[in-house]
């Protein structure tokens, strides 16, 4: 599915820099992202690829740089020249258009399966009652839950709480969406659950940045691979270019690195792709 | 595989003799006969005098000390208690460093005082200010006062007293509701930001309401405690509280052991159905956590084997 290299740029990071307490994690990440397209962060943990995600809706201030998101800039105002700081409402406001899902899933484990798609619209879009529980039965349909709308986030298997978050953030009508390693708390046989999940949401046209190990989904359904280390970008391209023929040695080291745990583990081949894993 | 093959062969349902359990049975023995000498000491001294106690209990200055001092003094004291408590500790965990040291402040002060010693100081407040106005600040002049209290009558009344026991219960409370709200997993309120919602939303839709499931047994331990504590009111000269009616019908009676015990009866009654509430509260706060566990009935057949 080729998609147009000259649709609009969604996301737009320039020389983003992140602190923590001293021990710098990013170190200038520029990137960009346009409407339609999958982007997939690869790197070792430690990287930043996670960082940099929670800075792009703000779950992390940035210390330098900027970033936009659909022409705003997110979390400050330019009045001027001079930046000012956006209140909490505003920035709560800049969220609601990016979806997010979380490595440990964050369900509200107070509410059912339904409840939790239907939070969003009802209390920050004021959808009514009524409209936003039929959207979220289809949302839940659409991810494989249509029959557990009743049923609370501890009596879900993993791969359904987090097929439930995806439907909770598709709730919003997010025009991005954001996986946090949404797959590497699972169990081993429900990570493909969640990743066709992912895929069909790919194929409708889903701007999609996703952090994940899976480098089967990201050679089958990312436009463009973005290899990290060290706080920076060291290559990035389409997956049969950093995968298939990476030229920096810190991108080989680890993609054998990947390599040699999927053999090790015996990952079902279910959405990986092992064509070019040695044989045992 | 085939030497298991046979059904007769394979071992089939359990059917073992318990473990035994003699010290309970010891125990047993024993508890029966100290019940038995209570009991026994019970019926035949004439000065426990039952059946004044049960009089007393059912007399109309003590159950309006009951119902106002002490339910209405408890229920009134636990709102101000838990609605300010959740209050000062919502702003103790605020970005707000001004509220942060407010909330810090009152937590200090009111977990310092006694109450008894706060109730009774409350109460000649009087003394400082007879007359409190409520107007405008340094406009006396200009008229600009609205109402006028009357500080020593207040002061007596019951509404000062349950004033007085919520401001010192909010402190504990705070501190009880800030262990609830720290004990929610950090990831809750990201993936609450994450839907766009607002510091606040998140914090009465998401965050308050797991908490609850923290706070609500110290609370049912807090309430329980204030039942007992509105027989500080006397600290005020709030006369239409329990302890004091009953006390006063033994004292004029020379009656005093039965008096106590009537009121003694009354708060383990109270007491027992607040703890009916609270388990009701814990089971609608722990909804989505699994099924509580099943009350295990203990069967006095069970008590000497297990199996």
């Amino acid at each position: 599915m080729a998609r147009p290299m000259d649709a609009p740029v969604l996301v737009r990071a320039i020389n983003v820099t992140k602190s923590f307490h001293g021990n710098q994690v990013l170190k200038g990440i520029d990137m960009e992202v346009r409407t339609g397209e999958v982007v997939v962060l690869l790197g070792p943990s430690g990287s930043g690829k996670t960082t940099f995600l929670r800075c792009i809706n703000q779950l992390e201030t940035i210390d330098g740089g900027r970033i936009w998101v659909d022409g705003d800039l997110m979390g400050y105002e330019d009045k001027g020249g001079v930046l000012h700081r956006l209140h909490d409402k505003k920035i709560a406001s800049q969220r609601r258009g990016i979806g997010m899902c979380f490595q440990r899933f964050n369900l509200f484990p107070h509410k059912t399966a339904l409840e939790n798609v239907m939070e969003g619209p009802v209390q920050v879009k004021k959808t009514s009652k009524a409209e936003a529980e039929q959207r979220a039965i289809e949302l839940l349909e659409q991810v494989g839950l249509g029959d557990k709308p009743a049923a609370y986030p501890a009596q879900l298997s993993g791969g359904q709480q987090q097929r439930v978050a995806i439907a909770r953030a598709l709730a919003m009508d997010p025009k991005l969406m954001l996986f946090d390693e949404p797959t590497s708390a699972l169990d081993p046989e429900l990570v493909g659950e969640v990743l066709k999940v992912m895929r069909d949401l790919a194929a409708k046209g889903m701007t999609m940045i996703v952090v994940t190990h899976e480098m089967g989904f990201a050679r089958e359904v990312a436009d463009r691979v973005v290899f990290m280390d060290g706080g920076v970008v060291v290559e990035e391209g389409p997956p049969s270019e950093v995968i298939g023929n990476p030229q920096h040695n810190r991108t080989r080291a680890f993609l054998s690195r990947m390599r040699q745990e999927e053999a090790a583990h015996g990952r079902p081949p279910t959405t990986v792709d092992l064509s070019d894993v040695p044989a045992e | 595989m085939s030497s298991i093959s046979n059904d007769a062969d394979r071992p089939g349902a359990i059917d073992a003799r318990p473990v035994r359990h003699p010290g309970r049975w010891v125990a047993i023995a024993v508890i029966a006969v100290v019940v038995g000498m209570m009991v026994n000491s019970a019926m035949t001294n004439p000065r426990w005098n039952w059946s004044f106690a049960a009089e007393v209990m059912q007399q109309k200055p003590v159950l309006e000390g009951l119902l106002k001092g002490t339910i209405i003094g408890t229920v009134g004291a636990m709102i101000i208690g838990v609605g300010l408590g959740v209050l000062v500790a919502v702003m103790r965990l605020s970005d707000n460093p001004v509220l942060r040291y407010v909330a810090f402040a009152y937590t200090w002060f009111f977990r310092s005082m006694p109450r008894y010693v706060l109730l009774a100081t409350m109460g000649s407040l009087g003394y400082l200010y007879p007359v409190v106005d409520l107007g405008v600040p340094f406009a006396q002049s200009l008229g600009l006062t609205f109402a006028q209290l009357d500080v020593n009558a207040l002061s007596r009344g019951l509404m000062f007293g349950i004033l007085g026991l919520g401001l010192s219960e909010a402190a504990y409370m705070a501190e009880i509701a800030r262990a609830g709200i720290l004990s929610v997993d950090k990831g809750q309120s990201e993936a609450a930001q994450a839907l766009g919602m607002s510091p606040g939303q998140t914090m009465r839709r998401i965050i308050l309401p797991q908490a609850m499931r923290v706070i609500v047994p110290p609370t049912g331990n807090e309430t329980i405690a204030m039942v007992k504590d509105t027989s500080l009111l006397l600290a005020m000269s709030i006369t239409t509280e329990l302890f004091f009616q009953t006390q006063a019908i033994g004292t004029r009676t020379l009656k005093i052991m039965p008096a106590y015990v009537a009121a003694c009866a009354w708060y383990l009654i109270v007491c027992s159905v607040l703890m009916v509430g609270q388990s009701y509260l814990e089971k609608y706060f722990g909804r989505g956590f699994g099924p509580m566990p099943k009350k295990t009935k203990q069967k006095i057949t069970k008590i000497g084997a297990d199996h």
